[in-house]
């Protein structure tokens, strides 16, 4: 009877991920979506502890299994509401390489079960082969993930090694040949389960190393799907089909979000994995040599500019989150409105750290969701408007994406904030962006430099507004 | 070769299972528009933190000192993975909610 409960509530909860994920991908039902998958992930969670039975003994240490859960959730609550929104990538980044970190120890535990009864060879090969993919795919997960989640809190720098490339494969078939090695009895040293744990730590380690900031985004979504092949492998090890669902769904679909968020940054995923962006492809874009001189405006003239405009388009970019400066630039949108102009903000694709992360930090500020327009509806519009304020934001800004075939953007799709009566462009420095690459929008006679921090620069251009 | 077959034909529910899986994931993600990008990541990967069954089985079946720390330790930190995943998750979507005020 407690068998048939059990096997109920995971066809609940594995319903219940599929009908999550769908909702997800609805913005007027994603906040249902979400809560259904955690229903039904406590349901099974809590069908596991109560119902699951092996050769006809239900579990015991309940006070172990309780312990941890209400310390993972006391920790991983106060983590994930004390994040600041600026920080989400990397608080994903770092409880995705959690779930990689507890498949990996699962396996270490099992193989444990295993040769605790004598020569590990002996067990099924199939099994031996579902616990190693397990340790090395938990493993690279956990390591990667952690890599990726020290650079985008910017504790890590991009490092490579000389024939990196060369290095990762390499690392990679070792720990494949010697988990297919131990999987069919030609290794038969039990420490050979450390071996690949450490050689997978290694890997996942130096295959996130080398990828720049600005790719992180897809990283995080790759790990992600490996984390759920990790998962799925648990399926099998327990021939549990709630795990084995779950893990292959995100699998696949994390794969597919990986493909598509490439696409939005027009980068192939070879190209984000193997080629290092910036850094060396930038020289080849020096044979243009960018001719005209940088401009630079007050604070004032920039307050005047703004305020005997019609109509303000404010084009946010990840300094602006950076600055933490989302909260002031609402503030200038509402002072502008007040002075009768039209204010909206044009959002790349890739604005922020992450597909769609622009909008959720302007909207933490309240900015109103009908001001975001989406890149393909702002694009018209810039010929009818008279300042661009370009906060923090660069090469999704450069000309050189369409004019240029030998930078290393070009064909990425831009704002076209050109076509505007003017351009004012806010920015710490000179310095290229992530991209490693010069813009020619500075030079242009249109365009005015408007040095500073972000949030300190719009506080001023505030005030100056409101002593107008 | 034959083993191999005969590991298909065993195993077949469970093939069948994933390979609708990889087409139910990819249909499910392929007309997302990219706002919902970072949400959706957020919400997958607290969606394989159930692999914290594993873990649980683990420790309730521990006898060994070994299981039991390591079994705490998955436990603890599938917990997190699903738990803060769906936290951080919500979190976001709020932000996206304000809006229709």
């Amino acid at each position: 009877m407690k068998q048939y409960i059990l096997d109920i509530l995971y066809m609940i909860g594995a319903v219940s991920f599929i009908f999550g994920i769908k909702l997800l991908g609805n913005p007027e039902k994603a906040k249902k979506g979400n809560f259904y998958a955690a229903v039904g992930m406590a349901l099974a969670i809590f069908g596991t502890i109560f119902l699951y039975e092996s050769d006809g003994k239900p579990l015991g240490n309940y006070a172990w299994i309780f312990g941890g859960l209400i310390l993972g959730t006391v920790i991983g609550t106060l983590m994930a509401k004390k994040v600041q929104m600026t920080g989400m990538p990397q608080m994903v980044s770092f409880f995705n390489g959690m779930g990689g970190a507890c498949a990996g120890l699962i396996s270490l535990v099992e193989f444990n079960h295993i040769s605790a009864h004598g020569d590990f060879t002996s067990a099924p090969t199939l099994k031996l082969i579902i616990i190693f993919l397990g340790l090395i795919i938990g493993s690279i997960s956990f390591a990667g993930s952690m890599i990726a989640y020290g650079k985008l809190d910017e504790k890590i720098k991009d490092k490579t090694l000389p024939l990196q490339q060369v290095i990762n494969i390499g690392l990679l078939a070792v720990i494949l040949a010697i988990a297919f090695m131990a999987s069919y009895g030609m290794i038969s040293n039990a420490n050979v389960l450390f071996l690949l744990l450490g050689l997978s730590l290694v890997y996942g380690v130096l295959f996130v190393m080398p990828i720049g900031g600005a790719d992180m985004p897809v990283v995080i979504s790759l790990l992600n799907s490996f984390t759920g092949v990790a998962a799925a492998m648990g399926g099998f090890l327990y021939d549990n089909k709630v795990m084995l669902f779950g893990g292959i769904l995100v699998g696949s679909a994390g794969t597919l979000l990986t493909v598509v968020m490439c696409k939005a940054m027009n980068r192939s995923l070879t190209n984000v994995l193997i080629g290092n962006f910036g850094g060396s492809s930038a020289s080849s874009s020096e044979g243009k040599t960018i001719t005209g001189s940088i401009k630079e405006i007050s604070k004032t003239d920039a307050a005047v500019l703004m305020k005997y405009s019609k109509k303000v388009v404010i084009v946010p970019g990840y300094g602006l989150a950076v600055a933490q400066a989302q909260h002031v630039c609402h503030e200038l949108e509402q002072v502008l409105e007040e002075e009768g102009v039209e204010v909206k903000y044009a959002i790349h694709p890739v604005a922020g750290r992450m597909p769609g992360h622009m909008n959720v930090l302007l909207a933490e500020s309240n900015v109103s969701y009908d001001k975001l327009i989406e890149m393909d509806d702002i694009n018209p519009e810039f010929k009818t408007t008279d300042v661009v304020l370009i906060v923090g934001a660069n090469d999704v800004v450069n000309p050189a994406a369409k004019t240029d075939p030998s930078s290393p953007i070009y064909g990425m799709p831009i704002l076209d904030v050109e076509d505007a009566a003017h351009t004012i462009v806010m920015k710490r420095s000179m310095k290229a962006g992530y991209a490693g690459i010069e813009n020619e929008l500075f030079y242009s006679p249109k365009n005015s430099m408007l040095f500073g921090d972000a949030k300190k620069t719009l506080t001023e251009l505030v005030s100056e507004l409101k002593s107008l | 070769m034959e083993t191999l077959m005969q590991f298909i034909s065993d195993n077949q529910l469970m093939i069948y299972m994933v390979i609708l899986m990889i087409f139910v994931g990819i249909e499910l993600i392929e007309k997302v528009p990219s706002v919902l990008h970072t949400p959706l990541m957020s919400g997958a990967n607290a969606i394989h933190g159930v692999v914290i069954i594993g873990a649980i089985i683990i420790m309730g079946q521990a006898e060994s000192t070994y299981a039991l720390i390591l079994g705490f330790i998955a436990v603890v930190l599938g917990t997190l993975n699903v738990v803060g995943g769906f936290v951080v998750t919500d979190r976001m979507l709020d932000m996206f909610k304000k809006k229709k005020k």
